[in-house]
């Protein structure tokens, strides 16, 4: 298997405040993986760095041919503006930019598959509905449905299933296993550890450094949780500056 | 006295009104989608900082060459650019939101306008950039704002997608593509051109008034963005029309009285407005089955 993103003695954070201190690893391609870790880990960082949204203050990250653009990333919270009149046809083709760009247009094949995308995550009849009239669950599978079009490589998907009641969650959850059988790359950050043992071969769990990083069972052992949970928050405006980064 | 009197015949009798009436429609053209996106980004007060912000670059044309419809625009153009990209850039570049970075610039460059006239102590009469002259539209006049919304009406085709997108979810856009940063600033230089077209019929105070009362007032109708749009442009277009009508029978400035028409549609649009207007408010009917 080879790796489709290197992690190299990677630091992200704000203001040289690290949130990520020193990171290195791989991610393979295909993999499934979790991200865990308490909050302020830096697992939300992490992901902004891949897709590029973050510069790292240190080391680097390759992503081993793969261009910022042809990575899906669902942000966390998405920052949509819910009243902007629009529909959920037209939110759903956004997923579809690579392909046409400022110009191309949206033909009969785009359309149906904007229309596939939106029946695939049990939105049909959905289309005309302006996006403010949406629930947190539909919302939330509309935007899986632009994840879908996007078709890329490497999807990043920031704590995707929050605040989704079991149903809808299920459902995402299908779509994220059939993008791990098209051996699409899959990250997530997740704080429900039973879904990640259950759905989730990898994972790595963050306190600001990788507390541990493989199979899901040994991972997420009690111990390592432990470690986890020790790790302090420590934003501290006079601390000194790192002397491993020289 | 008849309809035709009230309504067609100063049309047809002056060659004032009818150049008044084609610069309204063009005017209209362009202000109708940029108010309508001006208020759906929240930036409608914007538009009132660009206006302030392009009267000084005007009084220095003015100063310098005195009531020249190309020194004026070119000087207005200049400094509205200056602020709506400098603040863009400060806003994107820094911490700084948008806001702030705008009203620092528009208030630098107002201060600055004013200063550079009383240091020329000369007794500029700038009522004309302040309140324009609708009635006193000229050829060159008319080609300008013709012109203006020519560029206008094909950039925002050019741009209305990535325009579309920055405005429903800016970070979707940033992370597949770049042009969200130059459709913004292009957005921006649109509203300053069509202040700067907007100053010589209605003045710089009042051409944002062509764009934001038509769009407030299309909100209250419709809720589909091409209809707002639609709605906007022509709410914007029947409100000149009616203004200069006002302004021809009544005597009344022509700036004023087309302004004051949108005024009144928009006042009737909060109180009527079937989306979301005062009486579909209090008075919202029996709900629905599902």
């Amino acid at each position: 298997m080879s790796a489709q993103i290197s992690f190299r003695n990677l630091t992200l954070g704000y203001e040289r405040h690290p949130a990520i201190h020193h990171l290195s690893g791989e991610v393979e391609t295909g993999a499934l993986l979790a991200v865990c870790g308490p909050n302020g880990a830096g697992k939300s960082t992490l992901l902004k760095g891949i897709c590029g949204a973050l510069r790292p203050l240190g080391g680097s990250i390759d992503l081993n041919g793969i261009a910022p653009r042809d990575i899906a990333y669902l942000p966390q919270g998405a920052e949509l503006d819910r009243s902007f009149p629009i529909h959920v046809f037209d939110l759903v083709a956004m997923g579809l930019w690579r392909k046409a760009g400022l110009f191309g247009g949206i033909g009969r094949r785009d359309r149906d598959r904007i229309e596939e995308a939106i029946a695939t995550v049990g939105l049909q009849g959905f289309e005309d509905r302006p996006i403010g009239t949406l629930s947190g669950g539909q919302m939330q599978r509309t935007l899986f449905a632009r994840l879908l079009l996007q078709d890329a490589r490497l999807i990043l998907l920031d704590e995707p299933f929050t605040a989704l009641d079991a149903a809808t969650t299920a459902d995402l959850l299908d779509l994220v296993r059939r993008w791990h059988g098209e051996e699409r790359t899959v990250l997530a950050v997740l704080h429900d550890f039973d879904m990640v043992r259950e759905a989730f071969p990898q994972t790595l769990l963050l306190a600001r450094r990788a507390i541990a990083w493989g199979p899901t069972c040994d991972a997420l052992a009690p111990e390592r949780l432990l470690e986890a949970r020790r790790m302090g928050e420590a934003w501290r405006e006079d601390a000194p500056s790192c002397e491993a980064a020289a | 006295m008849s309809p035709y009197e009230l309504i067609v015949a100063p049309f047809t009798e002056f060659e004032f009104m009818r150049r008044a009436v084609v610069g309204v429609f063009a005017l209209a053209l362009g202000a109708g989608p940029l108010g309508t996106f001006l208020m759906l980004r929240r930036m409608s007060l914007t538009g009132d900082a660009m206006a302030h912000a392009i009267l000084p670059g005007a009084a220095i044309g003015f100063l310098l060459a005195g009531l020249n419809l190309y020194a004026m625009s070119i000087g207005g153009l200049a400094a509205g650019l200056l602020v709506a990209v400098g603040a863009g850039v400060v806003a994107r570049a820094t911490e700084l939101k948008e806001d702030a970075s705008l009203a620092a610039f528009y208030l630098i460059s107002l201060a600055l306008g004013v200063l550079i006239v009383s240091l020329r102590g000369s007794n500029v009469d700038l009522l004309h950039v302040l309140f324009g002259t609708v009635l006193g539209i000229d050829d060159p006049t008319l080609l300008l704002i013709s012109g203006i919304t020519t560029v206008t009406l094909i950039t925002l085709a050019v741009i209305w997608r990535p325009l579309v997108m920055d405005c429903v979810d800016p970070t979707f856009l940033a992370s597949v593509s770049r042009s969200g940063g130059i459709s913004h600033i292009a957005f921006l230089a649109l509203v300053v051109l069509n202040l700067v077209g907007g100053f010589h019929a209605l003045g710089t105070l009042l051409a944002v008034g062509l764009m934001m009362l038509p769009a407030a007032t299309s909100r209250f109708f419709v809720r589909d963005l091409s209809a707002l749009v639609g709605l906007s442009t022509l709410v914007a277009f029947l409100s000149g029309v009616v203004g200069l009508l006002v302004s021809y029978h009544l005597g009344t400035p022509s700036g004023p009285s087309i302004i004051l028409v949108a005024g009144i549609a928009y006042g009737f649009a909060v109180i009527f407005g079937p989306a979301g207007g005062v009486l579909s408010r209090l008075a919202p009917g029996r709900h629905l089955e599902a």
